[in-house]
This record gives structure tokens, C-alpha cells and sequence, in this order.
């Protein structure tokens, strides 16, 4: 059982809580209303005053904001506040478009630092342990989101970023590290690195905790880790657009706490952009409602969730989002059927025959999307019997088909051919021409 | 008495892959008796008789194949028609089930070693013994 960061907070009458998200959600309104000349404008456009919200549920007369705005917008035409109030940007990596460009006053990192806090202490973390933030530093908000959030709960930070695998495994040792941030995806790379280097992460190490996030994962690697590993594998969740990394699961891992007097949390559904029921599967749209460089109203985040706002057995009052399932472009549509990778993973994670890595390829061949997972066969799946690997590569298919309503052809390929990732990994080729 | 160990290997139908399984072996100095490819469109499966098996074991597992040990039977059969019925004959009437097989012909005899894997070996020990049919130990496999 862990203590609070923050208990006069975190544990809030939820009317006190909604209270106070209305006084803020007001005044953010208002303050992009008076300092963003983009606010202005698209507020014009829908028609709404800043006075018009009166209470939480005025949010809808909102219009939304998106990724593209940000783009269109590049670098800062988004921004709030002045420059001389920004102390830090951080920039997107830009794959699927123009870069995104974050900025943060020093109120805004403190915001940020203090979600993670709560976060952190929420796992069971605090002054004693050693955190081995593996997630990249520099434009990237994972690295120094994660360091300045270990650091403000008096943990001893190893700033040690991606890559280096074995030295990673020698530090951890050496220091004592207590809990990794880093992909899960990497973390699974660890874990190999470890195996091949002759060190028991469970035996040889201390640590306790994974904080595992910026890609999505199933609850079946969260299992696989575990269990090979002793650790306890949290999930962790946050955009750049939004901060960066800012809220994990506490130690009831049933739900990621997204701090209501930070942002109001809500559930659409993505084509229509109407609110769904509490605990119905959408799109998650946050407002920011203490951030100052770069405050979003109504911005429409792209990852699926359901959100429940039952208090946790952690005694925590704030709204909980349910693990992501993915995002929306990150969605394939496959002979016209929607597929996550998300859901290829669950169902690949749940095989034992099958190692910790794959990858789907998408070709059209004439008329025809063709999907193609590839899976490493594991030592314990590998019989010398072809018999036995055909039966291997059928059940495979078999699962992904009553999963994923579609055909998917399965490649057992040899272990370690799959690319390992540091960061975020890639786990799907498109080679549709569009 | 001990088994003959056979080394199976699991690679992808690509390129260079064989090559690779040679190499290792050459350069660790492990000869290879015998060996039989079984393909089955992008992946294939390589079981080979080793004078070292466990030295091969090691280096192909040092060099990140998958890889197995499986016990195997190495069966002396006349090098001349009719010999290789004599054997599977034996086991079929005896209800001993053939997984797979694969021959190669000694340099210094007139015979032929089967390789086989039986769904009961020590069954099938048994029943060729009593026909008569000799069973090379491992030690003369590695000595061929």
C-alpha cells in the first residue's frame, strides 16, 4: 500500500473536485479568449463567448481543437502565452507530418512534475529509490518528464535515455535501480539483453518497478513481463501535446488516474464527436486547465479509451482512462475491416510458442489487402517435426482470425530477426500504395 | 545405452541461411555425418548427424539458431534392394511409428545408416534387435 503525494488533492469529494474544474475550466477559457489570437478566432467562429460557459457541461458549445492546428499553426501560433514566459519546448518528431512544437512556462513544467509525482508515489515510489529513466531525452518529452517527476518525489534519477542495452543491465545492477521508465518494448529488449548476458532480472537485480508507456501494449505483455521478470509493470500515459508522459496506474493497476484539477477528461465518439456514455469506448478529448504556454481546449488526443468515473479502491477520487487501445491513425483498415496492433499483440502474447517481438506487414496483392504477421518462434515452440510448426503457424492464424474478423498470414520467422526498438517500436509496414 | 544425438535447426527460407549452419559448424571443426533439409515454404527445418553433437549444439546455439537435440535411431541397412524394407517393415508390424528418416551411405562399408525417428525408440530398439537388424552406437556413428 503507498501513500499519497498529494492527499488533500488526490482524494477530493468529487464535488469539491467538479467545483473546482468549473472555476478552472472558466478562467482557461477566458485566458486563451485574452491572450490567443487562434482561440479568438475559432471561438468566433462557433459562435461562443467565454462567458457562455457556465458550468462543466457548457464544454460542448467548445468547438475542438486537433493535431492540425498545431501544424497549421507551426511553430507557435497556438501559444498563450508570451515568449519571454516559455522556459522549454519540446518538438514532435514529425513522422506522419509537419513537427509539433509544445512550449511550457515555469508553472506549466511544475504542473507537469507534480502529475508525475502523484503518479510516481501512486506505485509505491519515493526517496530511496532509483529510477532508470530510459526514455529518450531531448525534443522527446519522455526522458525529462519522467526525470523531473522521479526527482521531485526525491528518488535518485540514472538519466541514462535509450539505447546502450547492456550497460543499462550493468548500471541497474551496480546502482541498485528500483524501477525502469522506459517502452515496454524495449523493456522486452532488456530482458532478452539481460538473459543473454547471463543476468536474472529477477534475481540479479532490485528492481520492483517498469513504468511502461509512449506505445500501446496489451495487458497479455504486461503479464509476459511480469512473470518473467518479478517486477510490478505500470502503465503510463500522456502526449507532448498535452505535457508529455503525466499519469500511470496506481498500484490497484485498474485504470490510469487522469488528475481532474489538471484536465477535464472527456470521451467522444470519433466520427461523430458526440459524448459517449461513462464507460463507453471513444476518443479522448482533453482541456488543459492549468497550463499557461500552450493551454488546449477541446483537444482531440487521437488515442481510444473508456473512461470511469467510480472512485479507485486506491482511495483516489479523480476520473480513471481505461488501458489505450490505440490510436485512431493508428488504426489499419484491412479489407475494410478496422484492426489495431494492439489487438494482434493481445492475441499473439497469449501464445506461448510465440516470442516477445513481431511485426505486420500490409500488402495489396490485385484487389486484396494481405496482412502478414510475422512472429519469432521460441525455443519452446520449436519442434524438428514440420507437422507440429504448420499446426504452430495454423493456431496462430486461427486466434488472430476470431479476434480480428480477418484472414492474417503467419510467418514463423527465426529469433531476433524482428527489428528490436529503443524507443517507440514499429511494428507495422504499409506497403499499400494509397 | 546411449542414444544418438540428432541436432535440428529451425531457419527461414531465405538466402545465405544453410550457408551460415555450415559455417558455424566448419569453423567450430564439427563434421557433419549426416544431414537432411525439410522445407516447408518460407521456413525449413535442417536435422543433421554431428561426430560432436554437443559441441554443435552450443556453437549454433552461441550463434542465436534455434536450435534442439532429439534422440534418434542409426540403423545398419544392407546396401541393396530390399534392405530398407526389412527395417520399416519390422517397426510397421510392431506398431512403431516413423516420424521421419533419412539414409546416407558409410565410405567403408557396403551399408547404409538409416537415421530414424520412432514414436517409441526404445520399442524399436528392441524389435530390430531381435530381427537381427544391427544398431550402430554412437560412438561408431562419430567414428564413421
Amino acid at each position: 500500500m503507498s501513500g499519497y503525494w498529494d492527499p488533500h488533492i488526490e482524494r477530493m469529494p468529487l464535488e469539491d473536485l467538479h467545483a473546482l474544474q468549473e472555476d478552472r475550466l472558466k478562467s482557461i477559457v477566458r485566458y486563451v479568449y485574452d491572450h490567443s489570437a487562434f482561440y479568438r478566432q475559432r471561438f468566433k467562429e462557433a459562435g461562443v463567448e467565454p462567458s457562455a460557459i457556465r458550468s462543466l457541461a457548457d464544454i460542448t458549445k467548445l468547438p475542438f481543437t486537433r493535431k492540425v492546428d498545431l501544424r497549421d499553426n507551426y511553430p507557435t501560433g497556438m501559444f498563450s502565452a508570451p515568449m519571454s514566459q516559455v522556459v522549454r519546448y519540446h518538438v514532435s518528431s514529425g513522422t506522419t507530418g509537419k513537427p509539433t512544437v509544445v512550449g511550457y512556462t515555469k508553472g506549466d513544467i511544475e504542473t507537469w512534475s507534480e502529475s508525475l509525482a502523484r503518479a510516481l508515489t501512486s506505485i509505491g515510489l519515493g526517496r530511496g529509490d532509483v529510477v532508470q529513466v530510459g526514455y529518450g531525452y531531448g525534443l522527446f518529452t519522455g526522458g525529462l518528464g519522467l526525470h523531473y517527476g522521479a526527482e521531485r518525489i526525491g528518488a535518485a534519477v540514472l538519466p541514462i535515455g535509450t539505447g546502450n542495452t547492456e550497460r543499462q543491465i550493468e548500471l541497474m545492477m551496480d546502482l541498485g535501480t528500483t524501477a525502469i521508465a522506459c517502452t515496454p518494448s524495449y523493456f522486452l529488449h532488456i530482458m532478452e539483453v539481460a538473459e543473454k548476458m547471463g543476468v536474472s532480472i529477477k534475481d540479479d537485480t532490485k528492481l520492483v518497478a517498469g513504468v511502461f508507456g509512449a506505445e500501446p501494449w496489451s495487458l497479455e505483455t504486461r503479464k509476459r513481463i511480469e512473470d518473467a521478470t518479478g517486477i510490478n509493470a505500470y502503465d503510463v500515459y500522456g502526449t507532448s501535446e498535452i505535457s508529455g508522459p503525466l499519469f500511470t496506474e496506481c498500484h490497484e493497476k485498474s485504470g490510469i488516474h487522469v488528475w481532474g484539477d489538471m484536465f477535464l477528461t472527456e470521451v467522444v465518439d470519433p466520427k461523430t464527436g458526440e459524448p459517449v456514455e461513462d464507460g463507453e469506448r471513444g476518443e479522448l478529448v482533453f482541456t488543459t486547465l492549468h497550463k499557461f504556454a500552450l493551454p488546449l481546449i477541446r483537444y482531440r488526443i487521437g488515442d481510444l479509451s473508456i473512461l470511469t468515473n467510480e472512485p479507485c479502491d486506491c482511495g483516489r477520487t479523480h476520473p480513471r482512462i481505461m488501458r489505450i487501445l490505440g490510436r485512431t491513425d493508428d488504426m489499419l483498415i484491412i479489407r475494410g475491416i478496422n484492426v489495431f496492433p494492439s489487438q494482434v499483440e493481445s492475441v499473439l502474447m497469449n501464445i506461448p510458442e510465440v516470442g516477445d517481438h513481431w511485426e505486420i506487414i500490409v500488402d495489396r496483392k490485385g484487389p486484396l489487402d494481405m496482412m502478414t504477421v510475422r512472429v519469432e518462434l521460441t525455443e519452446s515452440g520449436f519442434s524438428d517435426k514440420i507437422g507440429d510448426l504448420m499446426r504452430l503457424k495454423k493456431k496462430v492464424s486461427k486466434e488472430l482470425k476470431s479476434v480480428l474478423n480477418i484472414a492474417a498470414e503467419v510467418d514463423l520467422v527465426e529469433p531476433g530477426t524482428i527489428p528490436r526498438s529503443m524507443g517507440k517500436a514499429k511494428r507495422v509496414t504499409d506497403n499499400r500504395k494509397v | 545405452m546411449a542414444e544418438i544425438k540428432q541436432i535440428s535447426l529451425f531457419v527461414e527460407n531465405r538466402p545465405g541461411r544453410t550457408a551460415k549452419v555450415a559455417k558455424t559448424l566448419s569453423d567450430a571443426g564439427v563434421n557433419i555425418r549426416a544431414l537432411t533439409i525439410a522445407e516447408a515454404g518460407d521456413f525449413g527445418v535442417i536435422r543433421m548427424v554431428l561426430d560432436d553433437p554437443e559441441k554443435g549444439y552450443k556453437v549454433l546455439k552461441e550463434n542465436a539458431f534455434t536450435v534442439s537435440m532429439t534422440d534418434v535411431l542409426a540403423v545398419e541397412m544392407k546396401d541393396s534392394p530390399g534392405g530398407l524394407y526389412e527395417i520399416v517393415n519390422t517397426l510397421g508390424q510392431s506398431n512403431v511409428n516413423v516420424d521421419y528418416a533419412y539414409a546416407f551411405v558409410t565410405a567403408k562399408a557396403e551399408r547404409a545408416m538409416l537415421i530414424l525417428r520412432v514414436d517409441d525408440i526404445a520399442k524399436a530398439r528392441r524389435v530390430l534387435g531381435e530381427k537381427g537388424v544391427k544398431i550402430a552406437t554412437r560412438e561408431e556413428v562419430q567414428a564413421i
